[in-house]
């Protein structure tokens, strides 16, 4: 009796993440995934059960095309991203040695944030572009005599740009990890004859797991879902899946991009569940 | 007596009658009879950024009393709030493609022309199709074919004025290419010049399917590779090959970027990144108020031309209906003709609108004459010096080589499809 009253108060106190997450997570999941069969005309949507949107998916060599594109980033993004972030929080939990200096620098990190995305991301267009400061810099030190082409609206600024967003995803929770460190198990390990390099491999990183994997969830979740960040810094010569959704949106298709965004939260949610694989994140928090 | 009836005129009525006087003269001069300042109606316009102005509303407002809450959309967003979302707005303000696209589905009204006071001035295009009485129309959805239907229930589109108007013309203008003549250094005459290899990582098209397939055409066609049908219904087969030959372009690396919206174009052509692009008439008027060389570049294959105009919603009755119709009368009447005219579009009862300009600027706009003095953007901002001749010409010279019109086809999901494929690819 005892013990179901207990579970009874603990469902009651769980009640309110219930309900939160029920209207906005799976009520609109239920959602998606019920309209992704329905029928459209050019300016309506009607109920039905067709398979027409899948096919169509499925059978189009540009989706395969602009999915792997989609993948691509996201591999590419994560590792930068991991060397830049692990580095980073690495320099600051270990060689700065003061917490208020340590403070200092963390907020420095977090200065790009005060303004929106949207803007720093556009920020980089004149700095890139054909007469922007960039290619004027290299070729008045003489590096180049012709502008360089493939800085802006390629897929070298789009990952930079991502880069630039996301890095700080990465840089906070290693750095969170790193921090909770028992500093006198590095102690132990140097006075075991262990040089920087062994500490680093062989104590460091499996200590990091959980933060390198918080940090890898956001970079590859804000990776694989974006479409304004691939439209800007490659003029819209690059597609990924997003912006094959906000395609479908935009000429009312919304059966198609249901179905297209049904397809990329299978992925998402299967890439971080093998993530997770990997580390109990909850064990070792 | 003096003295008596003296009292009885108090302060008040005084200061009433005179706003009255005031308010009625200056009804009189500008031809509106109606004041609605004591209903405080307010209309919702809807529209394409083109013709979304804050001077129009507080114009309106000033002349009329109606208060205009004007709402700028991407062409496709106003298709789509038109279609689907029927009380959203008041008046449309949207092209005759997108007309063709949701008149059918029955969210506006039709207009009774006796009730426009300047119909007889509209010009032929919006009636018969014809600009002067010998000129060819055009391919593409021709404005007068979806002008009129038949009767004020109408729903079938009628190819001979009904007095029933599916929407009262504004404006219309004749497109081409934007270019850098001083990153180019040579003429350039002909649509095919936009896949010039000499401008690989150099040029730009524009990301609004039903729009951008047109270039797309008039670009094929002009290099020999596709004879159309017609251009603005093209069959399965010509809309793979248009956009087959555009894909191995982009493959090819011949674009910079494209762009959905102006601003997009303007920054692309101001700094450089793109020397030779599909470009809208305003984007052209920014670059050289910021003084850079563009120019809006007549080419031998005639333009592609587009006609907006304003509709009214199923919805409006009584008070408001009237108020519309004193709206969409007092557009025609010429203030703001003459203001859009400023940025380089034509007003369809374009005689209304010269009363508002200067001779000067009647006669760069329009006429195609040298300016005499600076001539200015509809803000104001000085665009050209004296000496200046509008690229193209005159009215007659640039509306009477229109090659096609913005169109929607009857493969139009098809070719939506392949348009998003070609942007992906």
């Amino acid at each position: 009796m005892a013990v179901l009253q207990r579970n009874i108060s603990s469902l009651l106190l769980a009640s309110p993440v219930i309900l939160v997450l029920s209207a906005f997570i799976i009520v609109p999941i239920i959602l998606i995934t019920a309209v992704s069969f329905w029928g459209a005309t050019e300016f309506s949507i009607y109920p039905a059960f067709l398979f027409d949107n899948y096919e169509f998916l499925f059978t189009s060599e540009v989706t395969y095309r602009v999915f792997f594109r989609t993948l691509y980033f996201a591999f590419l993004v994560w590792l930068i991203t991991l060397v830049i972030g692990f580095t980073v929080a690495y320099y600051l939990a270990f060689f700065v040695h003061s917490l208020t200096w340590q403070i200092i620098c963390f907020l420095l990190c977090t200065i790009p944030f005060w303004t929106s995305n949207i803007i720093r991301m556009i920020s980089w267009i004149p700095f890139l572009g054909r007469n922007g400061l960039a290619n004027q810099s290299l070729i008045e030190m003489g590096i180049v005599n012709e502008p360089v082409e493939w800085l802006l609206y390629s897929e070298f600024s789009v990952c930079l740009a991502f880069v630039h967003l996301y890095t700080l995803f990465m840089v906070v929770p290693i750095f969170n990890t790193m921090m909770r460190i028992d500093k006198s198990l590095i102690e132990a390990a140097r006075d075991a004859g262990a040089s920087s390099t062994q500490i680093l491999v062989n104590v460091i990183i499996p200590l990091c797991k959980p933060g390198i994997m918080i940090g890898s969830i956001f970079v590859v979740a804000l990776v694989m879902g974006d479409f304004i960040t691939v439209r800007f810094m490659s003029g819209s010569q690059i597609a990924n899946m997003g912006r094959l959704i906000s395609n479908d949106i935009s000429l009312l298709q919304y059966p198609s991009a249901c179905a297209t965004a049904v397809v990329l939260l299978a992925t998402v949610v299967i890439m971080i569940s093998i993530m997770l694989r990997f580390v109990d994140i909850r064990k070792e928090l | 007596m003096k003295a008596n009836s003296k009292s009885k005129i108090s302060r008040r009525s005084l200061l009433k009658s005179g706003v009255a006087a005031t308010t009625a003269a200056a009804a009189g001069t500008l031809g509106a009879p109606m004041i609605w300042a004591q209903s405080n109606i307010v209309l919702r316009q809807s529209g394409t950024g083109v013709s979304a102005f804050n001077e129009i509303a507080a114009k309106a407002k000033e002349d009329l009393g109606i208060t205009m809450e004007m709402t700028a959309l991407d062409s496709d967003s106003v298709a789509q709030k038109v279609a689907t979302q029927p009380k959203s707005f008041d008046i449309a303000d949207i092209e005759y493609w997108m007309c063709k696209k949701v008149w059918p589905i029955g969210n506006m009204q039709a207009m009774d022309t006796s009730k426009i006071k300047n119909y007889d001035k509209i010009v032929g295009i919006f009636k018969d199709g014809k600009l002067t009485p010998t000129s060819t129309i055009a391919q593409g959805t021709a404005p007068h074919t979806v002008s009129f239907v038949d009767g004020a229930n109408g729903k079938s589109f009628s190819s001979e004025e009904t007095g029933w108007m599916t929407m009262i013309p504004t404006i219309y203008n004749a497109d081409t290419l934007g270019i850098r003549p001083d990153l180019i250094n040579r003429p350039i005459n002909t649509w095919a010049e936009l896949l010039n290899p000499e401008f690989k990582g150099k040029a730009s098209i524009l990301d609004i399917s039903s729009i951008g397939i047109m270039d797309m055409a008039m670009v094929c066609e002009a290099m020999g590779e596709i004879q159309y049908g017609d251009k603005g219904n093209m069959t399965k087969e010509e809309i793979d090959k248009t956009i087959g030959i555009f894909t191995e372009a982009k493959k090819a690396g011949q674009f910079r970027a494209f762009w959905k919206t102006f601003d997009e174009s303007v920054n692309l052509m101001a700094s450089g990144e793109v020397v030779i692009q599909s470009m809208w008439s305003p984007a052209i008027t920014a670059v050289r108020s910021k003084g850079i060389p563009c120019v809006y570049q007549p080419l031998k294959e005639g333009y592609r031309s587009w006609g907006g105009g304003l509709g009214i919603a199923a919805h409006l009755s009584g008070k408001e209906l009237d108020a519309a119709y004193e709206y969409i009368n007092w557009y025609l009447s010429g203030w703001v003709g003459g203001f859009l005219m400023r940025q380089g579009y034509y007003s369809a009862a374009v005689e209304t609108s010269k009363e508002y300009m200067s001779a000067d600027e009647w006669g760069y706009w329009f006429e195609g004459k040298a300016a005499k003095g600076d001539i200015v953007n509809p803000q104001g901002v000085k665009m050209e010096s004296a000496g200046a001749v509008r690229d193209g010409g005159s009215f007659y010279d640039r509306m009477g080589s229109v090659a096609c019109w913005n169109a929607v086809m009857e493969e139009n999901q098809y070719m939506v499809r392949k348009w998003n494929e070609f942007i992906a690819s």
